[in-house]
């Protein structure tokens, strides 16, 4: 077993809230306790829906936002904000925007070589150069593509220069948030493919942010199930999706659309929306919309033993 | 006779670099109480084709067709006004994003009670007791308070709602639901597509559903029909679609979904959608698929007989099984 690139422990961010001008503001518990920890070469998938705080994670370890409470270990070092600067070479990000998070005014080249004019001062002008067409190369672009500029490309171009882009400090984490949501499908299956193929090749690990089951299922080595800020189950994929523990996941499978018209359309309609950030529930977050609940999750927050599959339910789904 | 029939529909963009064709020849047909689903990726010319049809093109945009016709109305001939009294009516769209759609300007009660004026010419206290009845009907909870809401007050999901409900205020034969549940979650994805399906068998209206997501298809639809850079390449009922797809690139759309894959990688289809500039002469598809020769390229193919789906392909998969049943 290799040691973890990062480790999570009780991890939290709360933002506060302003409540109006006669109010006292308020906390947004956005990540309320979350553990994790992600191997090398390893894909770790976080599903929710909006709200639930895989974004907010993203941002953490990808060193955006500091922690509010918990520690976060990374390639055995603890990532504190003094050493951030020197850290986020370790740690990269893709957006799920390729149009917005490419600079309309820059080339191809100078996008690539901008991490290194900032990080690798005493790199050269040529050594820089070379280093970016060799990632043009290896993302599977063509070389005229170096002086050209992001408008020129399509959606699903314009992500393997995103991923490019985050390669070229040579990072050990890729933290994905929603990479090919934005893709159509036929683009999709390319971009997933090339994530599967770099990591094959250069032992990358990958925190993938998703709310489209189906492609976590694809993708992912092990997957965390969040809603509003908890970690309602996790453990490895196949266990996972095959026999979903907590009352939650099992809903989100089966309302996730399968391109099967014959499968039979069994679904567990949750009645209500998530319910406000602002105003969890006490006990289990999800007990306003379990078909399962009974007054003691009402009362009590239920823990995740420590195990491989974990689920936080006081009932857990018996296994089929 | 169908509710509506659409006939060679084309339709053009004038564009500062020339003329671009965003449909291209598309017939279609919807029966009264059918789902008709349309499915292709972005630029496909799938909402634009419905656009036309409801009148809401900017002006730059060219609409020809042989025949239009909505429930016995002529729509190419009529004029606008005439138009109006339909569109909203009779013909009825909800669109993707719920929250730019509404005015946020005025309550969601004020909005639903305007079409109800306009179309229905009903007085207040009626259109009151219609709005609350309406949004029971959609399933927004305590419907009487939340007329007086406005739209950054409710979630993305009840907002939808909303539009539903803006949609049928006035019983259409028809509803267009244009991309209706992308920009949701999936659990309340779910819950929508429940809501439409069921409305469509209390009222008995015909629902077309514009989307790019096959898993909505095949759960929703009776009909499909695959576009394709403006073209309508194939169509089919819901099952035959999935287990025998006759055009490649309905073939190869299927292939690329996750959830079919069997190795770690998955099948691609390489290359991209033809833009303004690179139409192919021959098959549109045919840069991109993997059975293409010199005919593909060279000769556009018409569409085949209906017993092969109208793949508008020279050489149509799965045909064997057809002609063994």
């Amino acid at each position: 077993m290799t040691d973890p690139v990062i480790q999570a422990n009780d991890l939290q961010r709360h933002y506060s809230v302003s409540g109006g001008l006669f109010k006292p503001a308020r906390t947004l518990k956005a990540v309320a306790g979350l553990d994790f920890s992600l191997s090398a070469g390893k894909t770790l998938a976080v599903v929710g829906e909006s709200g639930c705080g895989k974004s907010t994670l993203a941002r953490m370890v990808a060193m955006i936002e500091e922690p509010t409470a918990g520690s976060l270990t990374l390639d055995g070092k603890p990532v504190l904000a003094t050493d951030w600067a020197e850290l986020r070479q370790l740690v990269q990000i893709v957006f799920q925007d390729p149009y917005g998070s490419l600079n309309p005014r820059q080339r191809i080249g100078t996008i690539l070589q901008e991490p290194l004019v900032i990080n690798r001062p005493d790199m050269t002008k040529a050594d820089r150069e070379a280093k970016a067409r060799e990632m043009i190369d290896l993302v599977g672009l063509r070389p005229e593509h170096y002086d050209r500029y992001p408008h020129m490309f399509s959606g699903g171009q314009r992500q393997r220069i995103a991923v490019a882009r985050a390669l070229m400090l040579d990072p050990k984490v890729l933290v994905l948030d929603e990479p090919v949501s934005a893709l159509d499908l036929s683009i999709q299956s390319a971009v997933l493919n090339l994530l599967t193929e770099l990591q094959d090749r250069l032992k990358l690990a990958y925190l993938f942010i998703s709310h489209d089951l189906s492609v976590v299922r694809h993708v992912a080595d092990d997957v965390i199930v969040m809603y509003l800020g908890r970690a309602v189950e996790s453990g490895p994929k196949s266990s996972v999706f095959d026999a979903p523990k907590h009352p939650y996941t099992k809903a989100l499978m089966s309302a996730t659309p399968r391109a099967n018209p014959e499968a039979d359309k069994v679904r567990i309609k949750l009645s209500g929306e998530l319910p406000s950030p602002l105003s969890i529930p006490k006990g289990c977050a999800f007990a306003p919309r379990c078909w399962k609940a009974k007054a003691r999750c009402a009362a009590e927050l239920p823990l995740a033993d420590a195990g491989n599959h974990v689920a936080a339910c006081f009932f857990p789904e018996e296994a089929p | 006779m169908s509710l509506l029939r659409i006939r060679n529909l084309s339709v053009e963009f004038a564009t500062a670099t020339g003329a671009f064709r965003a449909v291209d020849a598309v017939d279609q047909d919807v029966d009264t109480g059918e789902i008709l689903a349309i499915v292709g990726e972005s630029g496909s010319g799938k909402s634009v084709s419905m656009l036309a049809l409801m009148g809401l093109l900017p002006w730059t945009a060219t609409v020809t067709a042989d025949e239009m016709t909505f429930d016995g109305h002529d729509l190419l001939t009529m004029d606008a006004r005439a138009r109006r009294d339909i569109v909203g009516n009779d013909l009825a769209m909800i669109f993707q994003e719920p929250m730019s759609s509404l005015n946020p300007c005025f309550t969601v009660g004020w909005q639903i009670k305007e079409a109800l004026r306009i179309h229905l010419g009903l007085g207040r206290a009626e259109r009151s007791r219609r709005a609350v009845e309406l949004f029971e009907q959609v399933g927004i909870p305590d419907p009487a308070k939340r007329l007086s809401a406005f739209p950054h007050q409710m979630s993305g999901g009840m907002n939808q709602r909303v539009m539903i409900a803006m949609a049928i205020a006035c019983k259409p034969k028809l509803l267009i639901a244009d991309e209706p549940t992308t920009a949701l979650d999936v659990t309340i994805q779910a819950q929508i597509l429940d809501l439409l399906t069921s409305l469509r068998e209390e009222t008995g209206m015909g629902l077309v559903l514009i989307t790019h997501d096959m898993g909505v298809v095949a759960e929703t639809a009776e009909r499909v029909s695959v576009q394709y850079a403006g073209q309508k390449i194939e169509e089919q009922p819901v099952s035959p679609l999935f287990a025998t797809p006759h055009h490649p690139y309905t073939a190869a759309l299927l292939d690329a979904l996750p959830e079919r894959a069997t190795d770690r990688l998955l099948p691609t289809i390489p290359g991209v959608v033809p833009g303004q500039f690179d139409r192919p002469a021959g098959c549109l598809f045919s840069p991109r698929c993997k059975f293409a020769n010199a005919k593909c390229k060279s000769t556009p193919p018409s569409p085949c007989g209906a017993d092969l789906g109208d793949a508008r392909c020279h050489y149509p998969l799965n045909t064997s099984e057809r002609i063994a049943s």
